[in-house]
């Protein structure tokens, strides 16, 4: 039995609401002519412009360049960016307004975890693709997960365990955590704290702290992290918070003869405005911009800053691979008939424009095993930096298929 | 007969400094009381804890013999004891009629219905009422355009809806002309008499309360220095000492 | 133990040490927090202006000393002239800033009703949101440490940046200068007056435009050095505004409107109680200061130094007269709306469909407030608990119990009204922009919930899989289901408002004082009226929540209140078609606005300012008038 059988759905629909039809017809690509596929993105571009800016100059460059080569067998690929203001009953209200007024053919986007969350929901609803670049959150593709929704960048699960995986070696045994007061923050201290305490039964964790999502109250907390005396701290706090916790902590000397293992924080968006507070030997996820001179990379890096007139950052590179991928995924399937992109999507491999080679979106979870960098932070000069890092591939860092299965609500 | 109103050593003091310092009279049915003395004799403290605005710190309060002191002012006028105020106080967004229809309403306990529009209720009564005080012709404006006299005697419609057996008046004429004052207050005796209402009321103007008052307490200091009938007051040598002297001034 | 040395133990003993500092480091917050809210209070009391653009002029304050810093021709004098002549020249900037804003858009809305002018200082956050992103970009900025206040010092062998230490005097200083200027020169004593009385100064002829420029001088002046003081010590980021502004009005409502050295113990409260909060309960960042501020509204309604007005309540300003019947040709056109609302949706495509649903929710959430906002004279910072109680009403329903929609939405007005009944209980006994906050730390603490408690809400990740019924589950057939419901909703609040219960709303509102002489318990009627808002807030919150499959901790957020409150005052408050057409205007222009240009926030908030001082009676307002004419 097909629900999706194209004729009753434009049956039922076109009775309904009259339009739809672009949607509901499945269609060779080439059969269209020369006509731009549309895609529409979703993203809090004004409430986090200083990570969404970038993201899409990288989305635009990898989309002219998909236009360049020819586009999708002819057809040029056309995005609408939509601002959602950060709030998820908007972006709701944007994808039915994208999918079926302005007839997208999928949707791409989220940088917030709850806006991700509401759009998987709203592409399980309607039955259309939905391709999650940055929202983190394990939910989107295990607790939540649905047919329709992929995700790009490795999850909170996947950056708390390559963080583990260098903290497991170290001599500390005293572990304070500190996160932002949100979902994001809760899950990577969880993470972090099964993980490790998995790989070293004997550490031990004296105490957390959880200040507001950018109200960090620095001093305050920079203190009652002090006086639980940690040899090692687990910070995943970001942007602002992250910028007034290290001023604090560098002048209460927080940071001195402990090991601080930190989320993100190896993004030149969050290491760039530190500047000369950047904080020396933390283990880090995150781009090592710079230095990261492979072909493909370097290549990419000039290409961008050409059109451009500034660096990639981590978000330039997320918003390219995606559009990225997508490119890739319309290539193969050479079609936009919804079922058919997912089929497509389901273990489509990329390559990265981090130059690391080849990326696969999972058939299983719909995760993609795109990486991050580990490695420590210095300060070169009046910035800060990533050194002695290297590439986690993502397919490392995710759990066993059999837990995942579990997790994830599986279909019939 | 049983007094409509009691009061028995009613004392209100404000920081160490008794406003009202052991007052106590009585109000016969259809009597009109007139309460003077010169400013700040205590005479408003003494009417509000009478009509309840103010809890007394000693002393009771009756009304038809039930004690009601310390109740608030709603319950009051659930006895039956209606209210004008020294500066009107009316419903300035709603017209005149439905002014008098608020009180009507909140009299017969309909005031938490949500469905019949106000409009169509007890109608006839409110026109009435304003008939009484004669601004039937006033009914349908908006009571935040009337003349200062006209709020007055909207102000005594509103009192009289609930039937009341005792008016407390609280300088019924302050901020009129001379020759409103006599008009509204001939008005409002003539109503009160004719419905058998007694009425407390204070007064600075003392052509008012030597025309209609059955009978006048002065006030000095917080204490009752002074009372009768309304002759015997004025011809009272302290009286004319310390208030009428006041007076002069 | 005996193998514990003495300095072992001294640092194994948790409680000197780190209480010291912590006590420190609540001062040092508490100062920062009472500079920003001194200012606010100051303009409060004068000018009775709910200032929401205040948080944008600390964030201007920040960022233009940032420039001044570390850009400026100042930073070429470079050490100390270089940083605090910057700082002090950022502060001044923002003062005339502040008389700027005054003198070009607030002083020509004085006489609007009350609340009004909060629209165009919302407006004003709007715009500076933008032209900030315009002018500095997105990113965080990091000032230069203060020459001469670098490192730290070490108190009971923690070590204690000397900048807090200077932020610590910095407080009670400053409210020393306040108190000299407020009670040793003319310009703070004619100040003082006009913040006790008004009309007083007025008459004694002191030129009152004057007195008002010069207060909004003073009390941006005050939010721009708070903000450039922040330099050495935090980031300076695009996000500023909105962290602040609800913080500093927390503090100056505890502290009691008006009151400088209120102010300074709320602040001082609220940041010690936060800095030793967080070694305790490290997850109550969230919710700590509305906690505060119910505990401190429920216990004394005026905030801890805040004085009753004295004598009888202001006579509110006569409100205008209930409209009679509407005269034939609006009536016609409703009914044509009504008609065209009915038949045209079949032809329309999908989304203007669901555009139409969402205004639908939002019309009768802005008509439910309206109701206590208009007749009621309530003002609600608050509203979207009840709307949120809807949403949740409906979620948890159909996560925890798979309820279908149709139980929802009758469960829905009946939680959300049972909200409004225990929080309506404590709010409506207050008054003003008191009542007003502590709806708000109703709302906050209601979102705080929703947002920790994770088993039951999903936390911020909120419940998803909240969809209609098969048969509503067409976008047609979902918009009238909500057209029936939302216009049954407003076609009762409107009958409630002319039925005896909104006659005596009105009337408690008009004056209390005739209302209590006249049987009507002003407390029973306003928090009935409160729990009948929130009910219908209620119903329009589970529609909206259907409308979009899923429920967040965003739907009772202050963003959301604070929607609300600008649909309901952009139409207008005399009537019910106020918060209609402010609902619609507003919702529609921000969608439309957003789809168009990247600057929506700017252009909203330029077109709110243009409203504002064309329509100061709200669109509503302004259709009658013509209607009138």
């Amino acid at each position: 039995m097909d629900l999706r059988n194209p004729s009753f759905r434009l049956g039922r629909r076109g009775l309904l609401t009259g339009t739809a039809l672009g949607l509901a017809a499945p269609a060779m690509l080439r059969a269209q002519g020369t006509a731009p596929i549309r895609i529409g993105e979703i993203n809090s571009y004004t409430a986090q412009p200083a990570f969404l800016g970038p993201y899409r100059n990288g989305w635009l460059l990898a989309q002219e360049r998909v236009n360049a080569e020819g586009g999708i067998h002819g057809r040029p690929l056309e995005t609408l960016f939509r601002d959602d203001a950060g709030r998820p009953e908007d972006a709701v209200r944007i994808a039915g307004e994208l999918v079926a007024s302005e007839r997208v053919a999928l949707l791409g986007g989220g940088y917030l975890s709850h806006v991700g969350l509401a759009l998987g929901d709203f592409a399980l609803q309607n039955k259309v693709l939905y391709v999650a670049s940055e929202p983190l959150t394990d939910a989107l593709v295990w607790s939540k997960g649905n047919h329709y929704t992929f995700r790009l960048r490795p999850s909170t699960y996947m950056q708390a365990a390559m963080l583990v995986e260098e903290a497991a070696k170290l001599p500390a045994k005293r572990w304070a955590t500190i996160a932002p007061n949100y979902e994001y923050g809760q899950s990577a201290v969880r993470w972090f704290k099964e993980l490790l305490a998995k790989a070293r039964p004997d550490v031990e964790f004296v105490g957390e702290q959880f200040p507001a999502l950018g109200r960090i109250d620095a001093g305050a907390t920079v203190q009652a992290l002090e006086r639980l005396r940690p040899e090692g701290i687990f910070n995943v706090t970001f942007s602002t918070d992250l910028l007034n916790f290290v001023r604090q902590g560098n002048t209460r000397g927080l940071f001195e003869n402990r090991v601080v293992a930190s989320m993100l924080t190896g993004e030149p968006e969050y290491l760039e405005p530190l500047g000369e507070e950047c904080p020396d030997g933390w283990i880090v996820t995150g781009y090592p911009r710079d230095a990261l001179n492979n072909p493909v990379h370097i290549a990419l890096r000039d290409a961008y800053r050409a059109r451009f007139g500034e660096l990639p950052r981590c978000g330039s590179i997320v918003g390219y691979d995606t559009a990225l991928a997508i490119a890739t995924m319309l290539r193969k399937v050479g079609s936009t008939d919804t079922e058919a992109m997912v089929a497509g999507f389901k273990g489509l491999r990329y390559q990265t424009g981090y130059g690391t080679g080849e990326v696969e979106f999972r058939a299983l979870d719909h995760q993609a095993t795109l990486g991050a960098f580990v490695g420590r932070t210095r300060l070169q000069g009046r910035t800060g930096v990533m050194v002695d890092w290297r590439y986690a591939d993502g397919a490392n860092y995710l759990p066993p298929d059999e837990q995942v299965r579990r997790w994830r609500p599986q279909p019939g | 007969m049983t007094p409509v109103l009691q009061a028995q050593g009613l004392v209100k003091a404000w920081g160490g400094n008794r406003a009202v310092d052991g007052v106590s009279f009585e109000l016969a049915p259809g009597e009109m009381l007139a309460l003077i003395g010169p400013n700040g004799a205590g005479k408003s403290t003494c009417f509000n804890m009478l009509n309840g605005q103010l809890r007394p710190d000693a002393g009771t309060v009756r009304l038809g013999g039930r004690d009601i002191t310390g109740w608030a002012p709603r319950a009051i006028w659930r006895q039956g004891v209606g209210r004008t105020f020294q500066v009107t106080a009316t419903f300035g967004s709603l017209t005149v009629l439905d002014n008098v229809r608020m009180a009507l309403l909140s009299h017969a306990r309909r005031l938490l219905g949500l469905w019949q529009p106000a409009a169509g209720l007890m109608t006839r009564e409110a026109e009435e009422l304003l008939e009484r005080v004669g601004m039937a012709d006033q009914a349908d404006r908006p009571c935040g355009i009337l003349a200062y006299g006209d709020l007055k005697r909207l102000e005594l419609a509103m009192a009289l809806a609930n039937r009341p057996r005792l008016l407390l008046m609280d300088e019924p004429t302050a901020g009129m002309a001379p020759a409103g004052r006599l008009a509204l207050m001939s008005q409002t005796a003539a109503i009160a008499r004719a419905a058998g209402i007694a009425v407390l009321f204070t007064e600075h103007d003392m052509d008012v309360v030597f025309n209609h008052a059955d009978r006048v307490l002065v006030l000095d200091r917080g204490r009752l220095v002074a009372g009768g009938a309304p002759a015997a007051v004025r011809a009272n040598p302290l009286v004319r000492q310390i208030y009428l002297g006041g007076m002069a001034d | 133990m005996s193998r514990c040395g003495a300095g072992v133990r001294s640092r194994a003993d948790p409680a000197l040490d780190t209480l010291v500092i912590q006590a420190l480091n609540g001062l040092a917050s508490a100062s920062s927090l009472f500079l920003v809210a001194s200012g606010l209070t100051v303009i409060f009391g004068v000018s009775r202006i709910v200032n929401f653009a205040h948080g944008s002029f600390y964030m201007l304050g920040a960022y233009l000393a940032w420039t001044l810093v570390s850009h400026g021709p100042l930073a070429g004098l470079g050490g100390f002239w270089g940083f605090w002549g910057g700082i002090l020249l950022a502060a001044l900037a923002i003062g005339l800033i502040g008389a700027l804003a005054e003198m070009t858009i607030l002083r020509r809305i004085y006489r609007a009703p009350e609340l009004f002018q909060l629209l165009a200082t919302f407006a004003l956050v709007l715009v500076v949101q933008d032209l900030v992103l315009l002018f500095w970009g997105p990113d965080d900025k990091f000032g230069p440490r203060a020459p001469l206040l670098r490192g730290a010092v070490e108190i009971l062998g923690l070590r204690f940046p000397r900048y807090e230490l200077f932020l610590i005097a910095i407080g009670p200083v400053m409210l020393g200068l306040l108190w000299l200027l407020f009670h040793r020169t003319r310009f703070g004593i004619l100040l003082r007056a006009a913040t006790q009385d008004r009309e007083m100064v007025a008459a004694l002829g002191v030129d009152q435009r004057l007195l008002f420029t010069g207060v909004f001088f003073l009390g941006s002046a005050l939010a721009g050095l708070g903000g450039a003081l922040q330099l050495p010590r935090e980031a300076v980021t695009i996000h500023m505004d909105m962290a602040i502004i609800v913080q500093v009005f927390v503090v100056v409502v505890v502290g009691g409107l008006g009151s400088l050295p209120g102010a300074f113990l709320a602040a001082l409260l609220i940041s010690e109680l936060h800095a030793f909060g967080i070694l305790a309960f490290p997850r109550i960042t969230l919710v700590l200061v509305f906690l505060v501020m119910a505990v401190v509204l429920v216990l004394r309604p005026h905030g801890l130094l805040g004085r009753e007005p004295e004598g009888a309540p202001p006579a509110s300003e006569a409100g205008q007269p209930l409209p009679g019947p509407a005269p034939r040709w609006l009536r016609g056109l409703g009914w044509a709306a009504l008609a065209l609302l009915l038949a045209l949706p079949p032809f329309l495509g999908e989304y203007p469909l669901i555009l139409l649903a969402d205004f639908a929710a939002l019309v009768l959430f802005a008509a439910s407030l309206h109701f206590i906002m208009g007749p009621g004279g309530m003002a609600s910072f608050g509203h979207a608990a009840y709307f949120g109680a809807g949403a949740y009403a409906a979620a948890l329903l159909a996560r925890h119990l798979a309820a279908p929609m149709e139980a929802g939405l009758i469960a829905a007005p009946f939680f959300a009204g049972l909200v409004g009944l225990a929080f309506g209980w404590f709010c409506v006994r207050l008054s003003g922009v008191y009542s007003a906050m502590l709806t708000l730390a109703f709302a906050q603490i209601a979102w705080s919930l929703a947002f920790q408690w994770i088993e039951v809400t999903g936390g911020d990740n909120g419940i998803l899989g909240v969809w209609p019924s098969e048969w509503a589950r067409g976008r047609l057939a979902f918009w009238y289901l909500s057209l029936a419901l939302c216009g049954l909703g407003v076609w009762l609040l409107r009958r409630a408002i002319h039925a005896p219960f909104g006659m005596a709303l009105r009337a408690q509102r008009d004056s209390p004082l005739r209302a209590e002489a006249i049987g009507i318990d002003a407390f029973r009627i306003r928090w009935l009226a409160f729990a009948l808002a929130a009910a219908a807030a209620g119903v329009a919150g589970s529609l909206f929540a259907y409308g979009k499959g899923s429920v967040f901790p965003s739907s009772l957020d202050i963003p959301r209140s604070v929607d609300a409150l600008l649909m309901v005052l952009l139409g207008g408050v005399q009537t019910l078609s106020g918060p209609v057409l402010g609902a619609i205007a507003y919702a529609g222009l921000q969608e439309q606005l957003a789809r168009l240009t990247d600057l929506w926030r700017l252009v909203l908030g330029l077109v709110i300012l243009a409203l504002v001082l064309f329509f100061p009676s709200g669109l509503a307002g302004a259709l009658q008038r013509r209607r009138g004419a």
